[in-house]
């Protein structure tokens, strides 16, 4: 039995999600028998940390601080094991600009997209190169901020007048915002577990209730969106799923569990959208229920997650 | 004294066996008035809004600290030597008869003449304004109600199903005008508003107050379109400047068309949760059956509390005082929105309450400014949560009641900052507007 710091809450604007979270890993580390810590992170996070000498970490952060390498980078310091990606992996994957390039140079497809700092726009008058950007992706197209967990201060822009909004909205959550080719289509998720030889989950499929995409408030209020594991899918379409999440999980080098983020459009095609380091843990989240479609207990998926807990980038 | 149980700590803590894959059982049973109650975005900001590192503009909280310790001491030494069986006891539902009593003449003190049989005591008028509701209205009825309107409300509103029609206000307060036009756009659904639910006096969040000629067009329009009204006024003693205007109870002079609801929370303190409603004996009658259900009887602690408190001090003492602190911050932080804020921008400048609703450009979304804000440490409430039907998206309320002047300055710069990055990323997003 070991002593387990669950790190959630924090500052990010996932802070609700992630206490959710928490108190899920929380009970299923009891149940099992662990010792926990629990850590709503804040500025004496390391003071705690370094007095507890908990034997592992268990990370509960969704969102900036938990997801992005930060806090990884400071169990490293403190030579305390944890729980998902190493500090370059939780980097790469937090910034969608990254990641995109990543799972091009890896052949995984991804949609085009443009990205623009905030500077871009005030100081260089990238503004000027909208219409070309529209002319080449086409309408409509997502604007998302780099670097957010969730789908917040995402938006759709479905004519050329609404860009400029959905830019001003992606920009209030991070100083860099891509511009990205919607894909319409079926909306997957595959988990993906391991280190050196990772193995992907059932697919899980997102339907959403009425609504135009996959956003925020779907993801985390239950009725608004339909799960279904494993997705309804053909077989050589599940496989493909799982070998290029397979892919993307490795060309970014992430550890542990990984949720990726799948388009199927109506051509059968894939198309990854992002690799969250850090999956939900809520009762309404997708990892917990591919893992019950493989036959894993919430249980024994945590106790998995802390089995490839580790030290090291 | 044998102690029989150990310190809780050697207790294990429960072992809940429910998990996330277990979800489903509830889902499947909640009642659809549980359904989404606040979005869940909201409700991630306002998590982070309630951090103790952030200025918060968001609350609605009175000042407890004004309030004298002695004069909290000397009236828990009352209770705990002379009332403390019946201090402790249930008590009748519509409350006790003698605070009932004193609270005609608080009333009396704004102008308003009524009957304490008329009068329910109620765990705050948040209780009030729940029952209210909970009795007049059926899953879909139209219930009209100001735009932006009290944020608390919207969680009763959609509990109970009211389909709400928004009725703007102007510096005047409610458009009754409008009122008499959406009444008119239901007629010729063949629906009629069941109820209107107005605040009066130092809007929440309006900030604005009800002009005297609107309040006896909105009485004569009650009674002659058979409007049942519900009246909230839990800020009417908090006036700063101005000359009180006779409630809209008084104006209906015993024809019934008008229920009042007030409150202790803010001439004497929220954390007693202690409210009232006045209304014709038939209305009162099927609230007082709701009250039994919702909770038998408001604390009969808190009702001796305030009870004991009236018999000893002056309360208007202590709303005097509070009056002088909230003028004071009202003052600040219309400084600071002055310094601050663009010169699109508009906001509002009450003459009492606990808020000031300012209205940006409309480029900008609050929400997302919420989230800048955040960045900034300072938090307010976005007017969307104003509003049932997703209006008061450039609008944001803010509260000067809660914070020190210093503090109040302090944040409305630093939302003043957030608000001038909008605008010059708004100008370098639309470089041919000229904005």
């Amino acid at each position: 039995m070991s002593r387990i710091a669950v790190l959630k809450g924090g500052h990010s604007l996932e802070r609700e999600v992630s206490l959710r979270s928490g108190a899920n890993v929380e009970a299923a580390l009891r149940r099992l028998g662990h010792e926990i810590i629990p850590v709503d992170v804040d500025q004496r996070m390391v003071r705690v940390l370094a007095a507890e000498r908990p034997d592992l970490a268990f990370i509960a952060l969704h969102g900036r601080g938990g997801e992005d390498g930060t806090v990884q980078e400071l169990l490293e310091i403190l030579e305390i094991p944890y729980t998902g990606s190493g500090v370059l992996a939780s980097e790469w994957a937090m910034d969608k600009v990254v990641a995109k390039a990543h799972f091009a140079a890896a052949g995984v497809p991804t949609p085009p997209a443009y990205a623009f700092s905030q500077e871009a726009f005030r100081q260089l008058g990238a503004a000027d190169a909208l219409p070309e950007i529209e002319r080449r992706l086409g309408l409509p197209v997502v604007v998302k901020p780099a670097k957010q967990g969730s789908a917040l201060g995402i938006g759709l822009a479905r004519e050329a007048s609404a860009v400029a909004g959905a830019l001003m909205t992606a920009l209030a959550y991070d100083d860099r915002v891509l511009i990205e080719r919607l894909v319409a289509g079926r909306e997957l998720a595959v988990s993906v577990v391991g280190d050196d030889e990772p193995w992907a989950l059932p697919v899980v499929e997102a339907i959403p209730i009425d609504r135009p995409f996959y956003d925020f408030e779907a993801r985390y209020t239950p009725g608004l969106t339909e799960l279904r594991a494993p997705a309804d899918l053909p077989d050589h379409v599940a496989q493909e799923a799982a070998r290029l999440s397979i892919a993307a999980f490795r060309a970014l080098g992430c550890r542990g569990v990984a949720r990726v983020d799948l388009i199927l459009d109506p051509d059968e095609a894939l198309w990854c959208l992002e690799v969250n380091t850090i999956p939900g843990m809520t009762d309404t989240s997708l990892l917990p229920r591919a893992a019950a479609a493989a036959g894993m207990g919430f249980d024994d998926l945590v106790t998995r997650m802390i089995g490839l807990a580790a030290l090291g980038a | 004294m044998q102690e029989t149980w150990g310190p809780a700590t050697s207790i294990p803590p429960q072992t809940p066996r429910v998990g996330p894959a277990d979800a489903a059982r509830y889902d499947e049973r909640f009642a659809s008035r549980a359904a989404g109650i606040m979005s869940s975005a909201m409700r991630d900001l306002m998590a982070i809004s309630e951090r103790p590192d952030v200025i918060s503009l968001a609350g609605g909280f009175p000042d407890t600290e004004a309030f004298p310790q002695e004069v909290y001491e000397e009236v828990a030494e009352v209770i705990g030597r002379e009332f403390l069986a019946s201090a402790l006891q249930y008590g009748p539902t519509e409350g006790l008869a003698e605070l009932r009593e004193r609270i005609l003449e608080i009333m009396a003190f704004e102008g308003i003449r009524a009957q304490a049989e008329h009068v329910m005591i109620t765990s705050g008028g948040q209780q009030a304004i729940d029952l209210s509701l909970r009795t007049f209205v059926d899953r879909g009825d139209p219930v009209l109600a100001e735009g932006p309107t009290y944020p608390g409300a919207v969680p009763c509103f959609t509990a109970w199903g009211a389909d709400v029609v928004h009725v703007p206000l102007d510096e005047d307060g409610l458009r009754v005008d409008l009122v008499e036009a959406a009444m008119d756009r239901l007629a010729a659904e063949g629906r009629r508003p069941k109820l209107l639910y107005t605040i009066p006096n130092f809007h929440n969040p309006g900030g604005v107050t009800m002009s005297l000629e609107r309040r006896e067009r909105l009485v004569r329009v009650a009674r002659e379109r058979e409007l049942l009204i519900v009246e909230d006024n839990p800020y009417g003693q908090i006036r700063f400047e101005g000359e009180a205007l006779p409630s809209l109870y008084e104006l209906d002079d015993g024809a019934g068309w008008v229920i009042y609801v007030s409150t202790f929370s803010k001439i004497l303190a929220p954390g007693i949760r202690v409210g009232w409603v006045v209304a014709p004996p038939p209305v009162l009658r099927k609230m007082n059956m709701g009250k039994q259900g919702a909770d038998l009887c408001s604390s009969t602690v808190s009702q001796r509390f305030v009870l004991e408190y009236l018999r000893r001090h002056d309360w208007r003492d202590h709303v005097a005082r509070l009056n002088g602190i909230y003028r004071s911050r009202r003052d600040a932080m219309l400084r600071a929105l002055e310094e601050e804020f663009p010169a699109e921008a508009t906001w509002t400048r009450p003459r009492g309450g606990l808020f000031v609703w300012a209205t940006l450009p409309d480029y900008i979304d609050t929400k997302d400014l919420q989230a800048k804000a955040l960045d900034r440490q300072v938090a307010f409430v976005p007017g969307e949560a104003a509003f049932l039907d997703g209006r008061g998206r450039h609008s944001m309320r803010l509260n000067y009641s809660g914070v020190p002047e210093a503090v109040i300055s302090e944040g409305v710069a630093r939302l003043g900052e957030a608000v001038r990055e909008f605008t010059d990323l708004h100008r370098a997003l639309n470089p041919g507007a000229g904005a």
